[in-house]
């Protein structure tokens, strides 16, 4: 018998800032632990979150937007260790908070880099800008669990979009972790909302709710052609990525572009 | 000279408008009797066809052929196996065929107008002074990034995806057919492109300037033919797909490609608002309305079918644009003096019917200035509600015709809301004199179009496409070409 019975930790939902358990009840052992199996209600739960939190978050400045992504890498940074033993090491660790840091970066030029000003004819000055497509889902892969989250989560978010996320479903415990990182960084309750479970039980409702403006299917594998057809119901853009890559145009894919006639005169 | 009669206290009422009819010559024109399929740079003799007529008048135009799936794969063979030349081209070279299309269809623009309306039903100042003018422009405009491709995506080594298939509607034909190619071969990409089942012929007349500009073989195909030929051109192994229609055809093309990884992108339908501010210069603002609505008897993609008038103008805004509407001048497409012609189709006019239909019994009030319409051939009068409820099917459906729903707001914030609160997002209209208000408006509508103080105003260099379900994807302007690009994330 120890001197000390450690504390052990209930791993939980992270939705609309807050940690609950799945409403259902139930949960589901993975990596040796007992972890919330989210349910149908929690993924509309999670959407609801997301839908309030995002124009607050997109009205935020880029410069602040920037600010709170770095953030999150000074606090994962703080929980390196816990990360690496949950994740695949020091290394994912320490890539994924690098991401982070690339991307917060971005938040600023996105506007100089993927909007125009347009030569057209006519008294008008006419200029395309780049907007949040609204509220992304995220299927995240399996492998790497830290860094291929990170990886999908991070340009959605820089964009100003609000996110569901489905965490691993091998190793949701660095998820877990990250939702822990976040609540204690300065993203806004409901900007990022992650749920564990089975993928296949939650994937399809995140697809077809009507209330999504894209998925990234990434980690979706098998499911990826029934999530496609699933999200035709309200035109939601699509996208497969990799779970390890970085580039502007990851950021781009959860992006609209807003064209203004602005008219000139006297 | 127009007789004009004084009411007192209110604008003068034009009374009667009288005209000398002024109908454009067709003789510009000549229609074969049949077309084939356009592969290769060959016509090949189809197995099915069908008539296609004039909706003016119901006359028959010509027999043209119904493409099968077998026709449909052949043809995009040859275009894979022309593809390789083509990519392989100098961009400085490909731009110079772009500015030899772009410039026959300066020389030939009056023929092409001609057939335009004659087999869609505009009215030829629209086909003579928007349609065709905008189709060389965007030629011209894209010929130039051919060589420039660097240029618009740094660093990101641009390249072609392979073969287009392009399915195009029938509200501009051969303008869409500008917006889908000229990129399309910009980029490198050969071609497989279907026009729409009602408008194929200014799309046959094309293959003429495609063989008169020397364009290699293969790199432009036409195939003709109804939804199940789009449909075969969608399962066809092409390496992406570019649409433009209705939002249900869009998201069953979705379905049929959930999995296929092949890139897509959709240009759908809309039901846009168009808000007028009480400080907005009035008559302005109705041209401008009339414009947004009437415009191609209102078959257009982001027409401003939704009138958002603030309470406080309601009344003198509707006043004057039913007493402008009593001056359109309804038939003839050929015409020059027309201002709204045939609807394009039976089955579209059915459509509009059955929405109007729909307004009255729902309880909105219809107007509709006296004008009479041709016996034979698709007419429907320029139609207002008022009395419109958000839940109403004029105010959420797409109707694609000639018809107008006027709702009211009192502040900016609820013009916002109910300007969004619509499953589209393709565009919008703004009409005040304050410059930062119409910032502030045009950063909260979600809608990939904003106009300001104008209305269904396109050019070349001026990205165009929808938010939500109008679509995804953008079309003109450099934006225009990363969908037939790789390597700069053209299917984002």
């Amino acid at each position: 018998m120890p001197d000390r019975l450690p504390i052990k930790k209930t791993y939980k939902l992270f939705v609309g800032g807050a940690f609950p358990r799945s409403e259902s009840g139930r949960t589901y052992e993975a990596q040796g632990q007992n972890v919330a199996r989210a349910s149908r209600k929690d993924v509309r739960d999670a959407v609801v979150a997301a839908r309030a939190a995002q124009p607050k978050w997109a009205g935020a400045t880029a410069y602040n937007r920037g600010q709170v992504l770095y953030r999150i890498a000074e606090m994962m940074e703080a929980r390196a260790a816990e990360f690496a033993e949950l994740a695949g090491g020091r290394d994912e660790v320490e890539r994924a908070i690098d991401r982070w840091v690339w991307y917060a970066g971005f938040a600023d030029k996105l506007a100089q880099v993927l909007g125009s000003s347009n030569p057209v004819a006519g008294p008008y000055f006419n200029f395309t800008v780049p907007e949040p497509t609204g509220v992304v889902a995220i299927v995240a892969p399996d492998e790497p669990p830290l860094l291929g989250l990170v990886t999908r989560l991070a340009p959605a978010l820089v964009g100003g979009n609000a996110v569901v996320a489905l965490a691993s479903e091998t190793s949701p415990l660095a998820a877990i972790e990250l939702a822990e990182a976040l609540a204690t960084s300065d993203v806004p309750a409901g900007a990022v909302n992650l749920l564990t479970g089975f993928r296949a039980e939650l994937a399809p409702w995140l697809a077809s709710h009507m209330d999504v403006n894209a998925i990234d299917v990434t980690g979706a594998d098998g499911l990826r052609a029934d999530l496609e057809r699933a999200a035709a119901d309200n035109v939601k853009r699509v996208v497969a990525g990799s779970p390890d890559s970085q580039s502007l145009y990851e950021i781009s894919a959860f992006l609209e572009l807003k064209t203004v006639w602005h008219p000139i005169g006297m | 000279m127009a007789e004009v009669e004084k009411r007192r206290g209110s604008a003068p009422v034009p009374h009667e408008w009288t005209y000398a009819p002024a109908p454009e010559s067709r003789e510009i024109v000549s229609i074969h009797e049949r077309y084939g399929l356009f592969v290769g740079g060959e016509w090949l003799e189809p197995t099915e066809t069908y008539t296609t007529l004039s909706p003016a008048s119901e006359e028959p135009l010509a027999t043209v052929a119904q493409a099968t799936p077998t026709e449909v794969r052949h043809a995009v063979a040859v275009a894979r196996e022309a593809f390789a030349d083509w990519s392989a081209l100098p961009g400085s070279e490909r731009a110079k065929y772009l500015f030899r299309i772009a410039r026959i269809l300066q020389e030939r623009s009056r023929e092409f107008a001609v057939l335009e309306s004659l087999n869609g039903g505009k009215p030829i100042k629209e086909s003579r002074d928007v349609d065709l003018p905008l189709a060389a422009a965007h030629f011209f405009y894209y010929a130039g990034w051919a060589d420039k491709l660097e240029y618009a995506f740094p660093n990101r080594k641009p390249r072609p995806l392979g073969v287009a298939g392009q399915i195009i509607p029938w509200n501009f034909p051969l303008l869409m057919l500008a917006w889908k190619i000229a990129p399309a071969l910009a980029a490198g990409n050969t071609v497989v492109l279907k026009p729409a089942e009602t408008t194929p012929l200014t799309a046959l007349l094309f293959c003429d300037v495609v063989r008169q500009a020397e364009l290699p073989p293969g790199v432009v195909n036409i195939v003709t033919g109804d939804g199940s030929t789009g449909a075969a051109l969608v399962d066809a192994p092409v390496d992406k797909i570019a649409f433009t229609g209705s939002t249900d055809v869009g998201k069953a093309i979705l379905s049929r490609l959930a999995g296929s990884g092949k890139k897509l992108t959709l240009e759908l339908g809309g039901k846009a608002a168009n808000i007028v501010f009480d400080d907005a210069a009035i008559d302005q603002a109705v041209e401008g309305i009339v414009n947004g609505i009437y415009f191609n008897q209102g078959h257009v993609c982001c027409a401003g079918s939704r009138l958002f008038v603030q309470e406080s103008v309601a009344e003198p805004v509707v006043d004057k644009l039913k007493r402008r509407m009593a001056t359109l001048r309804v038939g003839d497409p050929l015409d020059k003096n027309t201002d709204v012609g045939a609807i394009n189709s039976k089955a579209q006019l059915e459509k509009i019917e059955e929405l109007v239909a729909a307004g009255r019994d729902e309880g909105a009030e219809i107007y509709q200035p006296p004008c009479r319409l041709p016996e034979r051939g698709y007419w429907f009068a320029p139609t207002v509600f008022t009395k419109v409820a958000q839940s109403y099917r004029i105010a959420q459906e797409e109707i694609f015709g000639p018809v107008l729903s006027v709702l009211t707001f009192r502040t900016p914030d609820e013009a916002v809301e109910k300007a969004n609160n619509t499953p589209y997002g393709l565009s919008a209209g703004v009409w005040t004199e304050k410059g930062s208000r119409i910032l502030w408006m045009a950063e909260r509508l979600r809608a990939g179009v904003v106009w300001a103080n104008t209305y269904n105003r396109f050019d070349p260099a001026s990205p165009f496409g929808g938010y939500k379900e109008s679509g995804f994807g953008r079309e003109g302007g450099l934006h225009g070409l990363a969908p037939y690009l790789d390597g700069n994330g053209g299917d984002a």
